[in-house]
């Protein structure tokens, strides 16, 4: 540590820090408050920013106007689905790709790294009619295939880092002890590594849940919608109604920003990990 | 970008005689490594990679939903139509507007953040967990949260200008070509600055810390010891970040989904949303040939960026030494 600091200098980073985290906080802070106002008083002037009357009418009408209930259930069960099942598949992926040297291994990771680099949206269209095909179109599990398949990639990439922080002779001294290479894995690694693979996990699923293109695309009707389909569907519409808008705005950005308050430590280090190794 | 060369993952089971590696292992464990291996073959290469090259032969071929009678091959057509549309080469000069206008105050702020972070304080745990924040949201949503802020008559933006005299009226900044560009980019700096501080604060605390008491003892001054250890020390860390944010900024047309749609008057398209539009309309080889374009020229600039900074990194240094 150096301790060379003026007061002065002191005064100007922490006041440059504070102004860095009202900037960032505020839009979240401005969607909530606009959310809890009486649907009246948002289109008023002048415009308030402490609600003198706190409201839960727009929650109220997002959820009796649209069938908003039903896209946060989709949203959940898709999410969850795939998030699991990306995870538990880039696990194995992972452990193979981090503790053994096979040929075609830098092929494997090259094919999973330009999956990250290319705009995915080439193949929206023609996903599209692979789908249709495989009568998976307007179909949740038939999203939750694709997320899945849009997941893996980074989840292997994260999971390898955390794979290579665990020494090998941990399960080699399991298989002497006559376990096999799979509940080696399942009994020995995976209990060491839970951190990690919570946090690719919610890693997942805050992508999944966040995803727009892919969910427009092959949902159309209000059963299957997931919220970001759903939300298109509002936005889309030539007069938005702001106060059901933030509602359902508020509604979606929670949950991911709670998880990510869990698990952030972790995935920035199975992001930067690989990065960051002058 | 190696699409064509690499079309599926193949994985053979490595033969027990040619491993070079960490681990030796006999051809039943191959099999069961295979078996590993497998499920996330399975889902990458029939959901996207399959995907994928048929997305890119359309790009070649007359692939419109509205009217698949004739889906033949047609060459370059897609292309040459694409580069006569008045309206691409409008998305066109939009990308490069808002990638450099949007790239160039997220590293500055970013790196800024990033330099105030680096060194410990009371609570500094529970500030990174609040600034970061943003990168748990879709760009959609803040996309979505900036639309209803920039709104015309009851934005917030224009309440607090207002407030503090600094225009008289309010600006329709989403419905007026002039302002919407610029709204949108402020949104993303704001989105984007998040993942630069991330990455570079990480790169920061790996720079050794003898580097900067050494530093002091000589005597250099807080600008010096920025440009003669600190930059110098995470180079290659700034320069993988900036190529991935540009690459990264080009392909999220997310944002602009949620706050303008393109509009008004296509003036907020970028190439990768007009090319969503243009999906969703149906035309799939003229949209494909877009994403192969933007493949090609992302492609392109990555090589010559890359070169572009190798042999320049002993120059950096002693122009900095000087």
């Amino acid at each position: 540590m150096i301790r060379d600091y003026s007061t002065a200098g002191r005064i100007a980073r922490f006041t440059g820090l504070g102004i860095c985290l009202i900037f960032t906080l505020f839009p979240l802070y401005w969607i909530l408050v606009t959310s809890f106002k009486d649907p009246g008083t948002i289109f008023a002037y002048p415009l308030k920013y402490w609600p003198s009357q706190w409201s839960l009418a727009n929650y109220q009408g997002l959820f009796e106007q649209s069938n908003f209930a039903v896209f946060l259930v989709n949203s959940v069960i898709v999410s969850t689905v795939a998030a699991a099942l990306a995870t538990v598949i880039s696990l194995l992926a992972a452990y193979v790709l981090a503790r053994f040297e096979f040929m075609s291994k830098g092929a494997v990771m090259g094919a999973f790294l330009v999956t990250q680099m290319i705009p995915g949206f080439i193949a929206l269209g023609s996903l599209y009619i692979l789908m249709t095909r495989l009568y998976l179109v307007d179909n949740r599990w038939g999203l939750v295939l694709v997320y899945v398949a849009v997941s893996i990639p980074l989840c292997t990439v994260m999971l390898r880092g955390f794979f290579e922080n665990v020494p090998a002779s941990l399960e080699e001294a399991a298989m002497v002890d006559g376990c096999s290479r799979l509940s080696a894995l399942f009994r020995v690694l995976v209990p060491v590594m839970t951190p990690g693979i919570a946090a690719s996990y919610i890693f997942n699923f805050v992508n999944c849940w966040n995803e727009l293109f892919l969910s427009v695309t092959l949902l159309n009707s209000d059963s299957n919608k997931t919220v970001p389909a759903a939300l298109n569907g509002f936005i889309s519409s030539y007069n938005i109604d702001w106060g059901s808008m933030s509602a359902a705005a508020a509604l979606s950005i929670i949950p991911t920003m709670v998880l990510f308050a869990f698990a952030s430590r972790y995935i920035v280090e199975g992001l930067t990990a690989g990065a960051v190794k002058e | 970008m190696a699409v064509t060369t690499t079309d599926r993952p193949a994985v053979r089971p490595p033969a027990p005689g040619r491993t070079s590696g960490r681990r030796q292992f006999t051809g039943r464990t191959a099999l069961i490594l295979f078996a590993f291996m497998l499920p996330a073959i399975f889902f990458v290469g029939l959901f996207t990679y399959y995907p994928l090259l048929n997305g890119i032969s359309m790009a070649f071929r007359n692939y419109n939903l509205n009217d698949l009678s004739d889906t033949s091959w047609v060459g370059l057509a897609n292309f040459r139509t694409l580069l006569g549309d008045e309206m691409f080469r409008g998305t066109v000069k939009n990308s490069l507007v808002w990638v450099v206008g949007s790239l160039v105050p997220q590293f500055l702020i970013g790196f800024t953040l990033a330099l105030w972070l680096r060194r410990r304080f009371r609570f500094r745990g529970t500030y990174q967990a609040l600034v970061f924040f943003p990168w748990a949201v879709s760009g959609f949503l803040i996309g979505i949260l900036f639309r209803w802020m920039f709104n015309g008559e009851f934005g917030v933006v224009n309440d607090l200008l207002m407030k503090t005299h600094l225009i008289s009226t309010p600006v329709p900044w989403l419905a007026d070509a002039r302002y919407a560009m610029v709204a949108v980019i402020i949104a993303n700096v704001w989105y984007g600055v998040t993942f630069f501080a991330i990455m570079i604060l990480a790169a920061l605390q790996s720079v050794p810390e003898e580097l900067y008491e050494a530093s002091a003892i000589d005597g250099a001054g807080k600008v010096r010891t920025l440009f003669s250890i600190t930059i110098p020390s995470i180079r290659t860390t700034l320069a993988l970040t900036v190529l991935l944010r540009v690459i990264w900024i080009f392909n999220s047309p997310e944002l602009i989904f949620g706050m303008t749609g393109g509009g008004p008057a296509n003036e907020t398209h970028i190439v990768t949303s007009y090319m969503i539009q243009v999906t969703q309309e149906g035309d799939y080889g003229r949209a494909s040939a877009m994403g192969l374009m933007v493949v090609f020229v992302l492609m392109l600039f990555a090589i010559f960026y890359l070169l572009a900074i190798r042999p320049k990194q002993r120059l950096t240094v002693k122009k900095a030494m000087r």
